[in-house]
């Protein structure tokens, strides 16, 4: 792999831009393979990545029904932080964070991290005592999470209408300055760029169809569209998917599968500094490096594999984008998508062992999962690896909801997160 | 937005009427006291999220309340049909046989 650098770029600047090349390969699959991660998203590109870097797995290989980043990896609204409530959420979500601070110097890939804050809006009493019992947890656990008064929220993003006759008034907010955004689709590609680079096969526009286990029921490759591929180990990442995967090898999971939508604005000039967002009224905002507004809806209330959702939802978000900044009501809406998320009942993930040994499960990252893509990956890697879970995710069991030790932010965040 | 139909107002509404209730026809154990934590797993978290076919439940929230079941495709949407609650699981595919039956007549 040719290293990306200021010198690089000169010289191909020199050369009409001619010797840049592919930045991973596209091989023939082979027949079998130590490890098959189901899924090239972000967290399974990520795993591969990091069982080749950091347990020196390289016979590894990446199948994705689509092409790598098509799925929720380039779906979603690119918000990075890690102040949730739980102990077993922030040891995650707070991993995810460290690692997405040096992850374009890791990846040798620009994924435009930037940690422009993220400022979550009060509007009542119980958001009130809500975040700050978030705020006291985080700190207490070494998170930084901060409470803003209204003035200092609005001084902190101008836009925002903290009048105290708005129609959702702000009586503060939380604010965690090291969350931000990323480029989700250089998350994808730096993943796979540097897991090609040390060996892994990303195999694209390969549907798995099939899961083979031996007579002792222990897993031994996957059908897919393009033939029988060995494997001695399985991880499945593969998001709203993943319930339909896990049915091929008789595993029942927690799962439901729902759209999520996201849509974005015409291009403006830099005006919003951060990420906002607002549980109560239900509305994210960001504004992308390319100037449009990154505008997070929440989930329609019923199972579907549409990748697409009701105009109600994202018009629901947009009367409350209206109100919280009124500036921006005769901005237009360029594009709107949908993706298809996995949500659990106690809206925590589940990265863990499965009943079948050899198959591996990370999935139930529902409406959240961008921010823990490095962390994630970084932990279901450690997990096939080893057989067994990363101290940091020893609590996100699929067991768990036998045992009833479930990791509740569905009450914590009262919405869906 | 969906279009669905509640057989107790036999009537067509739009989806802001009605809230969704998930998978259909699970049954409340009668013992729930005694059952064992796999049992309880399996009634209280486990749940259909099938791609294609779906029965579900729907309550006519902001009409005549009533909670009815529906057949629906998860990947096209499409409703096969709704029913009231009680009622066995319809046969969808006799369903779409006749659908081609009158496409075919006409």
């Amino acid at each position: 792999m040719r290293k990306y650098s200021v010198f690089a770029v000169a010289r191909e600047a020199l050369r009409g831009h001619k010797g840049w090349g592919p930045q991973w390969a596209s091989p023939e699959p082979r027949k079998d393979y130590d490890v098959i991660i189901i899924g090239g998203g972000g967290h399974g590109l990520g795993a591969a990545y990091y069982l080749a870097k950091e347990h020196g797995i390289t016979n590894v290989a990446v199948l994705e029904k689509g092409w790598i980043g098509g799925g929720n990896t380039g779906r979603n609204t690119t918000i990075i932080r890690s102040n949730y409530l739980y102990e077993e959420s922030m040891d995650i979500y707070e991993h995810s964070l460290k690692l997405w601070e040096n992850l374009s110097q890791d990846l040798n890939y620009n994924v435009m991290y930037s940690p422009r804050g993220v400022m979550m809006l009060s509007h009542n009493i119980h958001d009130q005592q809500s975040f700050k019992r978030h705020i006291n947890a985080n700190r207490l656990y070494g998170i930084d999470n901060e409470w803003l008064t209204p003035e200092q929220a609005k001084a902190y993003c101008p836009p925002l209408d903290i009048a105290k006759n708005a129609r959702y008034p702000i009586n503060g907010a939380a604010l965690q300055r090291r969350g931000g955004t990323a480029r989700h689709d250089a998350v994808a590609w730096g993943y796979a760029r540097g897991a090609s680079d040390r060996g892994v096969h990303i195999i694209q526009n390969c549907e798995v169809t099939g899961i083979r286990r031996d007579e002792n029921g222990r897993v031994t490759g996957v059908d897919t569209n393009r033939g029988f591929i060995g494997a001695k180990k399985i991880g499945v990442s593969a998001a709203g998917h993943s319930s339909v995967l896990m049915e091929m090898a008789d595993v029942r999971v927690p799962l439901q599968s729902q759209p999520l939508q996201a849509l974005v604005s015409e291009p403006l000039k830099p005006i919003f500094p951060c990420v906002v967002m607002s549980n109560s009224v239900h509305a994210y905002i960001s504004q992308s490096d390319k100037g449009e507004f990154v505008i997070g809806a929440g989930t329609d209330q019923y199972n579907s594999y549409s990748q697409t959702g009701g105009l109600q939802i994202i018009t629901h978000t947009l009367d409350a984008i209206c109100e919280l900044f009124p500036m921006f009501r005769r901005v237009k809406m360029m594009r709107q998508w949908g993706g298809i998320v996995d949500v659990t009942q106690d809206r925590s993930p589940i990265q863990g062992i499965t009943p079948v040994p050899g198959l591996f499960l990370n999935a139930g990252w529902g409406t959240g999962g961008f921010k823990a893509t490095p962390g994630s990956a970084n932990l279901f890697a450690h997990l096939i690896a080893r057989g067994e879970p990363h101290r940091l995710a020893a609590g996100l069991t699929l067991d768990r909801f036998r045992t009833g030790r479930l990791i509740d932010e569905a009450a914590a965040a009262a919405v869906a997160h | 937005m969906l279009l669905i139909y509640c057989p107790y107002c036999e009537e067509e509404r739009s989806e802001l009427e009605f809230r969704n209730a998930g998978d259909a026809h699970i049954v409340r154990p009668a013992n729930i006291a005694e059952i064992s934590d796999e049992e309880f797993e399996e009634f209280f978290f486990l749940r259909q999220n099938p791609k294609g076919l779906f029965f579900e439940r729907w309550r006519h929230i902001h009409g005549c309340g009533r909670f009815f079941n529906a057949a629906r495709d998860t990947v096209s949407d499409r409703f096969y049909t709704t029913y009231k609650a009680g009622e066995p699981k319809p046969d969808v595919a006799a369903i779409l046989n006749g659908e081609q039956d009158k496409g075919a007549a006409r």
